[in-house]
């Protein structure tokens, strides 16, 4: 099984998805990123899908699951680069991923966060 | 085939070799169409009842030949099918005149065949009618969707003409593509264009809206006009959170005010007056 693996910048964990998800894969990925959100008291989760060509229903409730997940962690999630087809995919399937915050790149999501901390202070 | 029957067949196909002549001039004269191509179709269909079993394959390839440069020069295509129904009656005065009752029979079983080929250059017309109607809609679906850009990280797509999946789906696909490459971060559905709204057209309009929210990019549905927003309270149909504006101009001030852009007034602006004010 690969392991997605999650990298830290400053206090916000970049997790880029470049692999084929699995179940078994998904399922390790929620339990090593509540593990480093916890070690490391990270304030935000950007989850990068843009190599994602290809989503069911799991995935998307994976991604809902984290973001509900790291939000009870004190954490904002941000999803970035989802693909045309893939958000088509996701609205056919009747999943709006209500409590995700989205964004077109890495870099407007690390914006993104930015500006949702400065709001909170 | 009973015996019978062959000998009727036989006996037309006789009546066709020996008053080939005749038979052609008259037929020319009540298609009122040129010989050649008449005479072709005739050869053909004789040498095929010739050869037998009736393998009519060439003289429908010229009828259909026949059927499409006839549509294409504007005629009707009953004018067609009778030109080709015409051959009938030129026969049917050779079988009169010939007067025995196997000629009858088998006119009996020619007139079948024609009917057929009248009704095949029907068919003809209408597959042809059919792939023009498919070709323009093809045409219209990649007409009428523009993705236009009003500002840096600001798109437009003013929507025109009836709303269905097929349109909804190519719209959907092209301001999504549009997000990718530009980098837009707000977008404006404008549908000052669509004549009427009802569950189906808003259920479209809320699927493009969400999935541009899942990619990151705010939708504003802008050109409501009184009716439709009559139409749209009336049928109970819920745009939940999503933002809508009477005009595209109200839209672009919420997408400008969203992205802190401002727009100022410049003190020293021209201001036209005319000259005898001035």
């Amino acid at each position: 099984m690969q392991r997605v693996p999650v990298l830290k910048l400053g206090d916000i964990l970049i997790v880029s998805i470049q692999i084929d998800l699995e179940d078994q894969s998904v399922l390790a990925l929620q339990e090593d990123l509540a593990d480093r959100v916890v070690a490391t008291g990270a304030r935000g989760v950007i989850i990068d899908i843009t190599a994602v060509e290809i989503v069911d229903s799991f995935i998307g409730r994976m991604l809902a699951t984290i973001a509900t997940m790291c939000r009870m962690l004190d954490a904002q999630t941000v999803v970035v680069g989802m693909r045309p087809a893939v958000a088509i995919t996701l609205v056919e399937l009747g999943l709006s991923l209500g409590g995700v915050r989205t964004a077109l790149n890495l870099e407007k999501g690390v914006a993104l966060l930015d500006h949702v901390r400065g709001a909170d202070r | 085939m009973t015996v019978q029957a062959d000998a009727a067949r036989r006996r037309i196909e006789d009546l066709l070799r020996q008053h080939e002549e005749q038979i052609l001039a008259r037929w020319v004269q009540i298609a009122k169409a040129p010989s050649g191509e008449l005479l072709d179709i005739y050869r053909a269909l004789r040498s095929a009842l010739d050869q037998g079993k009736g393998d009519l394959a060439d003289v429908r390839g010229l009828l259909a030949e026949l059927s499409r440069t006839r549509a294409r020069a504007g005629h009707a295509p009953a004018d067609t099918a009778r030109a080709v129904f015409g051959l009938k009656e030129a026969l049917y005065e050779v079988v009169e005149a010939d007067g025995e009752a196997e000629a009858l029979r088998g006119f009996i079983w020619f007139s079948r065949l024609i009917d057929d080929l009248g009704l095949l250059t029907f068919e003809i017309f209408s597959d042809a009618r059919e792939k023009i109607i498919l070709d323009q809609a093809e045409q219209l679906l990649e007409l009428s969707t523009p993705v236009v850009k009003l500002w840096e990280g600001i798109v437009a797509v003013p929507l025109i003409g009836t709303l269905d999946s097929a349109r909804t789906q190519v719209v959907m696909e092209k301001l999504l593509q549009t997000l990718v490459d530009t980098g837009a971060e707000h977008a404006v559905i404008d549908i000052t264009g669509v004549p009427a709204v009802d569950t189906q057209v808003a259920q479209h309009l809320l699927k493009t809206v969400v999935a541009a929210r899942l990619m990151g990019a705010e939708c504003v549905i802008s050109g409501i006009r009184p009716q439709i927003a009559h139409t749209i309270v009336t049928l109970g149909i819920e745009f939940g959170d999503i933002v809508t504006k009477a005009s595209l101009a109200d839209a672009l001030a919420h997408a400008f005010r969203r992205s802190g852009v401002q727009v100022i007034r410049s003190h020293n602006a021209r201001i036209a007056v005319r000259a005898e004010d001035a």
